[in-house]
């Protein structure tokens, strides 16, 4: 069950952000969609968490669902180069285009660049400041 | 050499002067905090030393273990090298496990994969992508004959580190025996089992928490009567610290679940001093070198007086508290991996100062992938050095008596009996985990961890400073993706060949027990004989009990 962390749909601010933290996959590691979540929501924008072990399928349907303007997904159990691939192709399916996906985890160097090339708009890995994917996603989204 | 100056500076003679010297000089403009954030003062002395010295302090080997479990430590026998494995297939990981023992390992220790720990076979829909990536992939009694090919199950002690399924696991493993003719009586080993740290911190769970609590609690009942050797429950605080915990919460939660195990085996007409020597614990080791060491000090210093104390344990091995340690994960980075080795070896340097029986290192890639087998090498050569260059070993706890370690241990007791005294508040722990308690304390620490780092008030090497080279492109394991179709023909090889009448009839005497009070280990490997799969029997098990579903709090 997605826990929505602030109003959902029908009170959206004008203007806040939506995004959604989401963890597919059946890792437990939770710590950073958890520290990501919240600080987002400090920062002003709107959160909806998945909660843990979601299926791709899932993670489409609360995106399109709780009309967000970025998806997060965490990874730490080397499933990326699965999980992500049908996560994008799904919202494609889905014609959802302007949602912004990034991804954060354990992903090694080498496979960077292949997400970035499905349309991961940025891949964070473990030690990347949280100011610095605020930032990001402000940047993207409310340029 | 310099000559001493000729006018020597003047040398405070009693702390009041220390403290005006101090006081006139400059202090670096820095936190003087622990990692967990507890402010530090700048010295300690004789007067921060516990009054009744004997008795806190004590001597190894003597209650209260503050000082080491055994008279000898290391000087008697080192900790074990125990470096958790596991990838692929069981044939890939049982030829990791040889070239572990060929490499001067001691016992082995078998990490699962995603979908073996939360109860799914490697063909459920959610596996997609996760078999054999973070562990080892066992979905039958088969898979686990072969991860142990060629090693004496009589010889060998084996920990498993799995949890909410680990009933049927330690069903595999007997059976694996079994056809070794190994009799479940001469296995040792120690499977972790701790349930409670699951829906706190790991969150890999199968069933709701009072199910979840059953199935343990009879392995664990079972164990004690039929395996003298098997240690059934590693009381594990560190996914707990993982998880963004501070060291007195790892202390305080972890005591606290296995403080509720003991109460649930006495609950079912267990003696104490039955079962509770074969408890064991597992830590984390972070980098903050004394705060660790303390840590563990105040541990075992705990958990021998309330054994004794509460719960009236006679025998004292009931209360030695022994305990893993592994280093900590969550303090490597992904930035400059090579610094991460350095990290390792003095995390791993205060396992062994806090009197550790076993230990893991990690290696330096693992903040980018499994490791590769140089980086493995690299991790044990690491507690190598420290057993036989260091000179450390040489003498037991040589941080004991030391003003600032005694304080800091009696410190974080303290925490900890705090911690105690609020979950009691709530109903005692499995009450407190079911509103969420333990989980949103962790989470508000690793929150809070996270803005000092932001705010670069805790500095992390090459993070948030030092950030320049780290441009070498760091050689990664790569799990082979075919290693998955691999396991999934396996699985449904054995689903093909066995005989489907006595898995019917398992499964189906596992419902009526689940339904009943009957202790299930016995129908568990009566399932598990008949190549029933993990996934098949935890399905079973969930017709009767439901699944389980986390509201996160964050």
């Amino acid at each position: 069950m997605p826990a929505a962390a602030e109003a959902t749909a029908g009170s959206r601010t004008r203007g806040r952000l939506r995004v959604v933290v989401a963890k597919p996959g059946l890792d437990g590691h939770d710590r950073g969609a958890k520290i990501i979540a919240r600080a987002l929501r400090d920062a002003g924008m709107e959160v909806i968490y998945t909660g843990l072990h979601q299926t791709p399928e899932q993670i489409v349907e609360t995106v399109i669902q709780e009309d967000a303007d970025a998806v997060g997904l965490s990874i730490l159990s080397g499933a990326h180069m699965t999980l992500v691939p049908r996560i994008v192709e799904l919202l494609r399916e889905q014609e959802v285009d302007d949602v912004l996906v990034t991804v954060g985890g354990t992903i090694p160097a080498g496979d960077i660049g292949e997400l970035e090339a499905l349309g991961v708009a940025r891949v964070f890995t473990p030690g990347a400041p949280v100011g610095d994917i605020v930032a990001f996603l402000r940047e993207r989204l409310e340029a | 050499m310099t000559p001493p100056p000729a006018t020597a500076p003047i040398v405070p003679s009693t702390y009041d002067d220390w403290l005006d010297a101090y006081g006139a000089s400059r202090e670096r403009d820095a936190e003087f905090v622990t990692l967990s954030g507890e402010e530090i003062r700048p010295l300690y002395t004789e007067a921060d030393l516990p009054a009744d010295r004997d008795a806190s302090i004590g001597l190894p080997g003597d209650f209260p273990f503050t000082r080491g479990v055994y008279p000898s430590m290391y000087r008697g026998r080192l900790w074990t090298f125990r470096q958790f494995a596991g990838f692929g297939t069981a044939v890939e990981t049982n030829e990791r496990f040889h070239y572990l023992l060929d490499h001067g390992q001691t016992g082995l220790s078998t990490a699962f994969d995603m979908p073996s720990l939360m109860g799914h076979d490697s063909d459920h829909r959610l596996s997609l992508g996760e078999v054999g990536r973070e562990g080892v992939a066992v979905d039958t009694v088969d898979d686990m004959q072969d991860l142990f090919a060629g090693i004496d199950l009589g010889e060998v002690s084996v920990s498993m580190t799995i949890n909410a399924p680990a009933a049927i696991m330690m069903a595999f493993y007997v059976a694996a025996a079994e056809r070794q003719g190994v009799p479940a009586e001469r296995l040792a080993g120690t499977i972790q089992a701790d349930i409670l740290k699951e829906y706190i911190a790991q969150k890999e769970w199968c069933f709701p928490i009072d199910h979840g609590m059953r199935l343990q609690g009879d392995m664990v009942e079972w164990v004690s009567r039929a395996m003298p050797r098997w240690h059934p429950i590693s009381i594990s605080g560190y996914h707990i610290r993982e998880a963004g915990a501070t060291a007195a919460q790892e202390l305080a939660f972890t005591l606290k679940d296995g403080f509720t195990y003991v109460e649930e085996a006495m609950e079912r007409g267990l003696d104490v001093d039955s079962f509770a020597p074969r408890l064991s614990f597992f830590f984390n080791a972070q980098i903050d070198f004394f705060e660790e060491i303390a840590k563990y000090r105040a541990a075992r210093r705990i958990w021998a007086r309330e054994l004794r104390d509460t719960y009236g344990a006679k025998n004292p091995k009931s209360w030695l508290m022994r305990f893993h340690t592994q280093t900590a994960g969550v303090s490597l980075t992904a930035q400059q991996p090579l610094n991460n080795i350095t990290r390792t070896a003095i995390e791993a340097l205060a396992g062994v100062l806090g009197g550790t029986q076993s230990l893991h290192t990690n290696s330096y890639d693992e903040a980018l992938a499994l490791p590769t087998e140089e980086a493995v090498r690299i991790a044990l050569r690491t507690q190598q050095i420290i057993a036989h260059e260091t000179g450390v070993v040489n003498t037991i706890d040589p941080l004991g008596g030391s003003y600032f370690v005694e304080a800091l241990t009696d410190e974080i007791e303290r925490q900890a009996y705090d911690y105690f005294r609020r979950i009691d508040e709530l109903g005692g722990m499995v009450q407190a985990v079911k509103q969420n308690f333990p989980q949103r304390e962790i989470a508000d620490a690793s929150y809070e961890l996270q803005r000092r780092i932001d705010r670069g008030e805790r500095i992390v090497v090459g993070v948030n400073q030092y950030t320049e080279g780290d441009d070498a492109e760091t050689p990664i394991h790569r799990v082979d993706p075919a290693l998955e179709r691999k396991q999934i023909d396996r699985v449904r090889a054995v689903r093909a060949k066995r005989d489907a009448k006595p898995v019917e009839r398992a499964l189906a005497h596992l419902r009526e027990a689940a339904a009943s009070g009957q202790n299930l280990m016995p129908i568990l490997l009566e399932a598990a004989r008949a190549h029933a799969t993990e996934g098949e029997i935890v399905h079973a098990l969930q017709d009767v009990w439901g699944a389980y579903t986390e509201t996160p709090v964050f």
